[in-house]
């Protein structure tokens, strides 16, 4: 009986906790048009979450499709077909390495930057200050960084993609010796322009997921250090959960 | 102001890569051309079977692609796959009693249309039919071709592996 209690005060807080988020969601999307008003914070927030990734986001594509040209290489060899490492490297980071890699990245290097800032702004009371003076913390804070990690989201997963693609074509070409030509034909003729939509409209999802996460997160962080500590980990953790369930959810709607 | 100004270049740094990659995906990853307005003509071609081939396939002479498939339905008058080509403007000298026949490249490849040339002195005009096709060679029909073939060698092998084409077919 106990348990069964137990049982149902925690579905009972999950089910808080997200129409708690969905809540909050709203109140960013009602605040968008009076927060687009001010467009240079939105800018300002692209630079942080998108310009500042860049870096890492290069160095890990071209890595991951580094690796990918490898393990490729050797998966297909066996089948006696290298010369479809194109297709394989190009439909894997397009449809599921590129979003979901850059989505990890992202909430490790921007959503924890966004949780900590917000949670930091909490625990000094800026945010109470703002409302002191009669302006929304949301409209403010929260909407700017919302808006500037699902604008960056996507084109980061786009750099991310395209970075993979020439790794991939380093190793398997340069490296392995696969034609150049069948590598790149095999590619064009195997891809279509619904991969790359795929991909697009995952990372736009994970985008948003991670962004409303992390802001979330440092929004709701209790007041302390340590409160602001545990946002952080919480959004890293949460962040990668979801985004690799929304990627199956996503994956098994699109194919 | 300065650091203002910093931040928005290297935003709009961030921003161009970015759709730059998009493009680069959109563009050279895919088999898609980004075309202004529509070129070429189009021909029709009816088949019995096209097996695997897709909007998109490559329409190819002599083994040049001249063109791609650019619809594909089904006629329920004929019980045939209708094949829309769309042939480049500038290979406007195809005969009119050329042949129309679905191959695939390599092995494991995609398929694709491969058109034969005929020997009439008219050409093949916009919204024509190609009148001479050959369906794509279905694996399964060959097999079980084969197998019955040599199965029936010692007495009526030939009938055997006619009716076996008949009813797959």
């Amino acid at each position: 009986m106990t348990l069964l209690r137990e049982l149902w005060r925690a579905l009972r807080g999950m089910l808080e906790t997200l129409g708690a988020v969905v809540l909050f969601l709203v109140r960013m999307l009602a605040a968008t048009p009076a927060a687009l008003m001010r467009i240079g914070l939105v800018v300002q927030q692209v630079y942080n979450a998108g310009a500042l990734s860049l870096v890492i986001i290069m160095l890990c594509g071209l890595f991951v499709g580094m690796v990918l040209g490898l393990q490729g290489f050797d998966l297909l060899q066996r089948f006696g077909s290298e010369e479809s490492l194109g297709t394989a490297a190009a439909l894997g980071l397009l449809k599921e390495l590129g979003p979901v890699v850059t989505a990890l990245l992202f909430s490790g290097r921007a959503g924890t930057a966004l949780a900590s800032e917000i949670g930091l702004m909490r625990a000094t009371d800026q945010l109470s200050a703002m409302q002191m003076m009669a302006v929304d913390p949301v409209r403010r804070v929260c909407v700017p960084r919302f808006l500037g990690g699902v604008i960056a989201m996507p084109l980061l997963a786009a750099i991310f993609s395209g970075i993979g693609i020439f790794g991939a074509q380093l190793v398997g070409v340069r490296l392995m010796g696969v034609d150049a030509g069948q590598f790149w034909s095999q590619m064009r003729a195997s891809v279509e322009i619904d991969d790359v939509m795929e991909g697009v409209i995952k990372s736009c999802v994970f985008g948003v997921a991670c962004s409303l996460i992390a802001v979330y997160e440092g929004f709701n962080s209790q007041p302390t250090a340590e409160g602001v500590g545990r946002a952080t980990t919480r959004t890293v953790v949460i962040s990668a959960v979801v985004t690799l369930i929304l990627d199956y959810m996503l994956t098994a709607v699109m194919l | 102001m300065r650091q203002t100004r910093a931040i928005e270049f290297s935003t709009g740094l961030f921003a161009l890569l970015g759709f730059a990659a998009l493009f680069f995906l959109v563009t050279q990853i895919t088999n898609r051309d980004i075309r202004f307005g529509e070129s070429g003509y189009r021909l029709q071609a009816k088949f019995d079977n096209i097996g695997g081939l897709k909007v998109g396939a490559p329409v190819a002479m002599a083994g040049v692609t001249i063109g791609r498939v650019e619809a594909i339905e089904f006629d329920s008058t004929d019980f045939k796959a209708a094949v829309t080509l769309r042939v480049e403007s500038r290979y406007n000298q195809i005969p009119e009693d050329s042949d129309a026949s679905i191959y695939t490249a390599g092995l494991l490849g995609g398929q694709y249309i491969g058109i034969g040339p005929g020997g009439s002195e008219t050409y093949l005009k916009d919204r024509d039919q190609i009148e001479f096709t050959q369906s794509a060679i279905v694996l399964e029909n060959l097999i079980s071709k084969f197998l019955f073939g040599l199965a029936g060698k010692d007495d009526k092998g030939e009938q055997d592996g006619a009716t076996a084409e008949d009813t797959t077919q």
